[in-house]
């Protein structure tokens, strides 16, 4: 069993978003999005270095300590 | 009509057969055939395009400027980024929803890879793309020198083959090798995209008999001089060389006047285009009169 998930609900956990401590309550990456305020197609996400998919979020159980990298898009050349 | 006449004639008929309609230096006077004025169809990556002209989105001096330089430019296809936000909830909006811009000019979107230094980094940054414009198009960038941002073939190509397994049409950023380049088309890709020189030199085409082997092996592979491009006769020179297209930023976004360079662009690649379809002269070392002086007399 993931370890977040024996965490209670109303508890922080911390993360690193995009290199910085950050405390949650969001305990999948999915519901993470949403508290950010950020629309779910607006980023995309990796979590502890891997690409999740949009639609896997909601699979991927947030843990002490987990990472998770956000990109959107900018110019390029 | 005297014998000369006719050889000239003859003579001009033979070059311009393709034109029966018109002689050379007539555009003054007549239309020019609507074939000519419209650049033809060519595929690449699934899609059918006119323009051969491939415009960056970076670095220009505000977000209307850019829309008015991609209008301007003709392009059909905008090279587009990601970057990791530096802080967490930065809003989507940060940039003053260039997404929303860029997408608004109907353009095809090519995202790239800008930045990575290994073959991971690049795929795990494409899949990002993909999903984020909604495209399998990739601009596989993978940098093996810091100071000239050349591309790492050995990176490329690892990263290109996994890429390719996963239904990406991958736009590789190489260099002008040959043989990395086959190893590239080994790899799945169908599409390379040769430096001209170091990303933002503005150099020009600085080894244009590498670029002109690449034409001669690779006949069949859709060839994009991508990088080092400065001004549009550099341009010119790679359509002229039979390559398939320029894509290029720094130049336009940093001209002067960016929305007029980007119309000089388009211009001069659909000039450079239209000169390697009509055949461009063979040179010559001496000096071939091109007026005709058989039978004038030698003194007047």
């Amino acid at each position: 069993m993931n370890a977040a998930l024996t965490v209670p609900e109303t508890s922080t956990i911390t993360l690193i978003v995009n290199g910085a401590a950050h405390t949650t309550t969001a305990r999948t990456l999915a519901q993470w999005v949403q508290q950010q305020g950020l629309e779910s197609d607006a980023v995309a996400t990796a979590f502890n270095g891997q690409f999740v998919p949009r639609a896997l979020r909601a699979d991927h159980a947030l843990a002490e300590g987990d990472t998770i990298l956000t990109f959107q898009p900018i110019e390029g050349g | 009509m005297s014998t000369l006449q006719r050889d000239w004639e003859t003579e001009r008929s033979a070059q311009v057969k393709e034109e029966p309609a018109g002689r050379a230096g007539d555009t003054e006077q007549n239309a020019l055939p609507s074939r000519l004025a419209t650049p033809t169809t060519w595929q690449i990556g699934g899609r059918t395009l006119t323009s051969r002209f491939f415009l960056g989105t970076a670095g220009y001096p505000s977000p209307a400027i850019l829309q008015q330089a991609i209008a301007a430019s003709g392009t059909q296809v905008v090279t587009v980024g990601l970057r990791r936000q530096l802080a967490q909830g930065t809003p989507a909006s940060a940039d003053g929803d260039f997404f929303g811009i860029i997408k608004a000019t109907g353009t095809h979107l090519l995202p790239n890879t800008a930045g990575c230094r290994t073959a991971r980094e690049a795929i795990t940054l494409a899949q990002m793309a993909r999903e984020l414009f909604d495209t399998t198009w990739i601009k596989l960038e993978v940098v093996g020198d810091e100071h000239t941002l050349q591309p790492d073939p050995f990176e490329l190509v690892d990263a290109a083959r996994q890429l390719v397994k996963e239904g990406f049409d991958v736009f590789p950023y190489c260099t002008d090798d040959l043989v990395s380049c086959q190893r590239l088309l080994d790899a799945g890709c169908k599409i390379l995209m040769p430096w001209g020189a170091p990303i933002g030199s503005g150099q020009g085409l600085v080894n244009p008999g590498a670029l002109r082997i690449l034409r001669a092996r690779l006949p069949d592979v859709p060839l994009i001089v991508d990088a080092g491009i400065g001004s549009p006769a550099d341009a010119v020179q790679a359509m002229e060389l039979g390559l398939d297209g320029v894509l290029l930023n720094t130049a336009v976004a940093k001209a002067l006047n960016p929305v007029r360079m980007a119309r000089a662009f388009g211009l001069g690649i659909q000039a450079g285009r239209l000169a390697f379809e009509a055949g461009v002269m063979a040179q010559q070392d001496m000096a071939v009169a091109s007026t005709p002086v058989a039978g004038h007399p030698i003194l007047l």
